[in-house]
């Protein structure tokens, strides 16, 4: 199906846009930061409204284990066409979350070229995380890492209020 | 009569009809809000929350009933009916319950909307309309 294709090359497109964008003012220390957080909310807004589309026929959660299966599973499955491979948790509100062949990284390598490059494109992803458990009622902050392309993992930690 | 009412912890959305006696049904509203939190951590329950019944809020001149509504998304529906108004059968206020979601579904889907706010969408208003008019 071509649609897959269609959001890659649209987000490649978003991270070169921000960027260029921030490129043009001079701070430039300031650029990465301000780059990864514009990216970040934007996934934000989107992890919210597809949210609230995916869950509108499940029954409620249980608790956040159950949360996180359903991201890991039927999110991740709905928006990149595979599962999370991993998923590890503390049982104290910390999830990791592997992905061995991120849809948005598999372009690039498969191995470290362009690793240095590979945190502007994750950005997304992690506002929509974020986005999708701010909405499912669990504040959290989501990092990611990447050691070898294309697979990456997700961090995971809730907030206890 | 009739009246709709969108919640997260305060309201995003209130449409009735008629419109007056207003202060009388933001005070119901808030108290089925309790009665919805309740349910909310009863835990172990496999279904979505989808109706409460009869608060007990017996007016001396009125009965009312309030029906309830939870998603996922802890996103509140609540919509309160005259007694008197029989003819609304339980499957569909269930269908009216889909409809409001799905319509808020997409709202929330709308990039011109922040989550949070008031919800100002037209077309939201006119599903609420119809619904309105079929009950009344």
């Amino acid at each position: 199906m071509a649609d897959n294709a269609l959001f890659e090359f649209l987000h490649m497109e978003i991270v070169a846009h921000v960027y260029k964008e921030q490129a043009t003012r001079e701070d430039i220390d300031k650029e990465r930061v301000t780059c990864v957080s514009t990216l970040e909310l934007m996934g934000f807004r989107v992890g919210q409204g597809l949210i609230e589309r995916f869950t509108k026929d499940c029954p409620t959660f249980k608790d956040d284990l159950d949360i996180m299966k359903f991201l890991c599973k039927d999110l991740w499955s709905t928006i990149f066409k595979k599962q999370i491979d991993n998923l590890r948790t503390n049982h104290q509100g910390t999830y990791v979350l592997q992905d061995n062949k991120f849809a948005l990284l598999t372009q690039f390598s498969s191995g470290k070229q362009y690793l240095e490059e590979a945190p502007k494109y994750l950005a997304f992803s992690c506002g929509l995380i974020r986005g999708a458990l701010s909405n499912l009622g669990l504040e959290s902050v989501v990092t990611a890492e990447v050691s070898l392309m294309p697979s990456c993992k997700f961090q995971v930690v809730i907030q206890k209020l | 009569f009739i009246r709709f009412v969108v919640l997260i912890n305060y309201p995003l959305y209130i449409r009735s009809v008629p419109t007056q006696g207003e202060l009388k049904f933001h005070y119901t509203v808030h108290t089925s809000l309790d009665v919805v939190e309740e349910k909310i951590s009863g835990v172990g329950k496999a279904l979505a929350d989808q109706r409460e019944l009869y608060l007990g809020l017996l007016y001396p001149t009125e009965d009312y009933k309030v029906y309830g509504y939870v998603t996922n998304s802890k996103v509140k529906f609540v919509i309160v009916v005259d007694s008197s108004n029989t003819s609304l059968r339980d499957n569909e206020i269930r269908s009216m319950f889909r409809k409001l979601h799905n319509s808020f579904t997409d709202v929330m889907c709308n990039p011109f909307y922040n989550p949070g706010d008031p919800i100002q969408s037209k077309a939201f208003d006119s599903i609420v309309s119809t619904m309105m008019v079929q009950a009344c």
